[in-house]
């Protein structure tokens, strides 16, 4: 026995709200599934709910008359035995405290769901890395005589500022259609300086972009942070074959279906475990006083769309693996819709970044502004490694990791990257 | 409240009793031609997909789909047109055509993956001729046309080869009438002979515009100025539209060129989950159809042929199985991968849609690569 929580629908392609107009059930009533719970009203209709369980009313958790959000829980009922319905809840903070109530799972409808949290929405920045504007391969069929070369205006216009001759160039298209990277490839034979790789040599001897916006902001915090906290930082690598192991079994467990499970989200309770025996490591400087924070709000680095951003996991200590897991799913989807609000930026206490993952083994991040600590991540490869007096290959990573030396001293920091590097290497400590 | 005083074929009278007019008599053939069997198939198909729509309802109420489109109501005009269409013609459906679908072997949850948004649409219509659901309005009916065109440029066409001819069906509503798409169909399959059946479903409310506000003539009649001609079937008698649609897709793939059925119906629900009808029409209008109730009609039709009551027992029964069998499995369908969202754009590669795949590729792998 259970119970179980139906939160508000969107009953209708992106509502965000909704009156509840009258209740056809009281507690201690017997629902089936299917059967009419209440009646809402919502910016376009009065429509009637269904329940989604058989079991007895516990309670109606909203009143007649009052409006709530899309995802409130509106009704508890009492099931019996294993309800097929039931999941654990997306997000605690979803969850009231001290509230054992299992949620029904609303599953995040493809271009629905947006709570209306955000207030304002920020026009999404153009990603403006260069890429070919070439036209998808047409249909069309040449109406010519079977010599004619086929290709779009556009390519015919490539061609002649490369100074291709199209009739030189085997089309590889459709029907023989000469596409762009026919055209390219003819220019490269032609001449080896020319092709997508290597750039053409720009016109101008210099090129001057204005300093504003996140570039100006990420500058600004950078500069701050180099000149006022003396950096230190320190390396040291790691045989990181068990969290790759542990990452392939949480990922096969039933728990974590559907969740992603990567090498980051063990690093994370790594650091949240070093932390709680390092406690300085997350702290700030203030000059008169330093603070220790006895609560993690843990930071990751993003490049997003509109720059280099550092959104943080509020209480990332509270949660347990699944629930950071989410979080930090949570946050990378935040962060790629360019959705990030300033509060999901500020208070971070420590800041972990994944510079591996473009291929370098480590680095020396500068601190995110208002913190003591940040881990940088480097890349996990197969590299020999001595066990036992024997050269064997392993999962071999780097972890770095800077310091504010006003705050952290070196013994500190060593004691507190070791810490880390230990849990890589056995995540098993994390069960302690 | 009635489009009436036209002529319309029908079998079966709202009371289920069967009765052919001389000048219908040829439709009247068809239907002696049917075994038992078949007119059974009927009737399950039309309780099974009203049992379905239901149960997609509710399941769109409580938030596992993105939305419902219901054809309760429309279902005889639905089964008797999709069990008529032959084993070579090729189907170019609107958005409602759940029970067209079931009569061309189309997963039920193929049609609830794609209103949950998890895929769009997801079944071949290579295999089941049923082409993918077409949300543009209308523009199914100049797709249509385009391949009825191709099939006669083929020689698929009046070949007398039953095995190798073939016709096309498109099904569109009143509301997609008042569309330029359908009139520029009706003209070039006018034009070009194309073997093509219009099949509208004249439900008889585009959202919340009446017919009345879509037309000034009936719409059988709307391909006439066009040179295609029409009749009016009544669309909640399974075996007039069963009937129709097979004389005339017949007619079609021996190279008769092309024919506009108007099966007049009556949509009982919302045009969507995300619609409230009570706005915009009576309680009154609705209880006339209701009335009139296509699976109703059959059901005593069938009783008086000397079908008994425990195959309306059994196809009862069969219907809660299936909604709690597609509840089911809507609750337990995954997530989709975010990358999967470029896979269908181009059929081939492109710089493009590649140049975001690997963005999204990248930055998904700095929060938590390593993959």
């Amino acid at each position: 026995m259970s119970i179980a929580k139906f939160p508000l629908p969107d009953v209708g392609e992106g509502l965000t709200e909704a009156e509840i107009v009258s209740w056809r059930v009281s507690p201690g009533d017997k629902v089936a599934v299917n059967q009419t719970i209440c009646e809402i009203e919502t910016a376009k209709s009065v429509v009637e709910l269904p329940c989604p369980f058989e079991g007895e009313v516990s309670e109606l958790l909203v009143a007649e008359g009052d409006t709530v959000e899309v995802g409130t829980p509106i009704i508890s009922v009492v099931v019996q035995g294993n309800a097929p319905l039931l999941s654990e809840p997306d997000s605690p903070a979803n969850e009231p405290e001290g509230d054992t109530g299992a949620e029904y799972k609303l599953p995040n409808l493809v271009g629905y769901g947006d709570s209306g949290d955000v207030k304002s929405r920020r026009k999404r920045a153009v990603n403006t890395a260069p890429i070919s504007t070439a036209i998808p391969v047409s249909m069309v069929k040449a109406a010519a005589a079977s010599d004619a070369v086929m290709a779009k205006p556009p390519i015919r216009k490539l061609a002649k500022d490369l100074g291709v001759d199209l009739a030189s160039v085997t089309g590889t298209g459709m029907h023989g259609e000469i596409t762009r990277e026919d055209v390219v490839g003819s220019a490269s034979q032609a001449s080896v300086f020319k092709n997508l790789t290597t750039p053409q040599q720009p016109s101008k001897r210099e090129e001057r972009i204005p300093v504003k916006g996140v570039r100006k902001a990420i500058a600004t915090a950078m500069v701050k942070s180099a000149f006022t906290a003396p950096h230190v930082s320190i390396f040291v690598d790691v045989d990181a074959t068990r969290t790759m192991e542990y990452v392939k079994r949480l990922k096969s467990s039933v728990d974590f279906a559907g969740i992603k499970v990567t090498p980051l989200l063990i690093m994370a309770k790594a650091m949240i475990w070093a932390i709680r025996r390092n406690p300085m490591v997350n702290s700030t400087w203030t000059d008169k006083e330093i603070i220790v924070h006895n609560f993690v709000n843990l930071g990751i680095a993003a490049a997003t769309p509109r720059g280099l951003i550092v959104p943080n996991i509020k209480d990332a200590d509270s949660m347990n693996m699944l629930e950071l897991a989410q979080a930090i799913e949570q946050l990378a989807a935040t962060a790629r819709d360019g959705k990030t609000t300033p509060e999901e930026m500020a208070e971070g206490t420590i800041t972990i970044t994944n510079i591996g993952v473009f291929g370098v083994d480590t680095g020396t991040p500068i601190l995110n502004p208002g913190e003591v600590s940040i881990v940088a991540l480097g890349s996990i490869r197969k590299k020999p490694w001595v066990v036992d007096d024997e050269i064997v290959v392993r999962q071999i990573t780097t972890i770095g990791a800077t310091f504010d030396h006003r705050v952290v001293d070196g013994d500190v920091a060593s004691r507190f990257v070791q810490d880390v590097a230990s849990v890589i290497e056995e995540p098993a400590l994390l069960l302690d | 409240m009635t489009p009436a005083t036209e002529p319309m074929l029908q079998l079966l009278a709202p009371d289920g009793s069967y009765g052919v007019e001389k000048e219908y008599s040829r439709y009247g053939e068809v239907i002696d031609s049917l075994g038992e069997d078949q007119l059974k198939t009927f009737y399950r198909d039309m309780a099974r997909i009203r049992r379905f729509d239901q149960e997609a309802i509710a399941l769109q109420r409580q938030g596992q789909l993105g939305l419902w489109v219901p054809a309760i109501g429309q279902e005889a005009a639905q089964i008797g047109s999709g069990y008529a269409v032959g084993k070579n013609d090729h189907i170019f459906p609107s958005y409602r055509e759940h029970g067209v679908a079931i009569t061309h072997g189309v997963e039920l949850m193929s049609i609830l993956k794609m209103m949950r948004g998890v895929n769009h649409g997801g079944w071949n219509p290579e295999e089941t001729r049923f082409h993918l659901y077409a949300i543009v309005l209308g523009s199914q009916v100049l797709h249509a046309v385009g391949y009825a065109m191709g099939v006669k440029l083929d020689g698929k066409v009046g070949t007398g080869d039953l095995d190798n001819d073939l016709a096309v069906i498109s099904y569109f509503g009143d509301g997609a009438t008042a569309e330029g798409d359908v009139s520029e169909s009706l003209l070039f399959a006018a034009v070009n002979e194309a073997p093509i059946v219009f099949f509208i479903q004249n439900n008889q409310w585009a959202i919340s515009s009446n017919i009345t506000s879509q037309t000034k003539v009936p719409l059988y009649r709307r391909g006439e100025g066009f040179g295609v001609p029409g009749l009016r079937v009544d669309g909640n008698d399974v075996l007039a539209c069963y009937a129709a649609t097979k004389i005339h897709m017949d007619e079609a793939r021996e190279g008769k060129g092309p024919y506009l059925l108007e099966a007049l119906t009556y949509r009982i629900g919302a045009h969507t989950t995300s619609d409230d009808p009570t706005k915009y029409r009576d309680e009154e209008e609705v209880e006339y159809w209701r009335q009139r109730d296509p699976i109703a009609r059959f059901e005593v039709f069938l009783r008086r042929q000397g079908v008994e009551e425990d195959f309306f027992e059994e196809v009862a029964v069969a219907g809660d199985e299936l909604a709690k069998d597609i509840r089911e499995q809507t609750f337990a369908l995954p997530k989709p991968p975010l990358e999967s969202i470029f896979d269908n754009v181009y059929s081939d590669d492109h710089p493009e849609i590649n140049a975001q795949r690997a963005w999204l590729r990248a930055y998904e792998d700095q929060m938590g690569g390593h993959e």
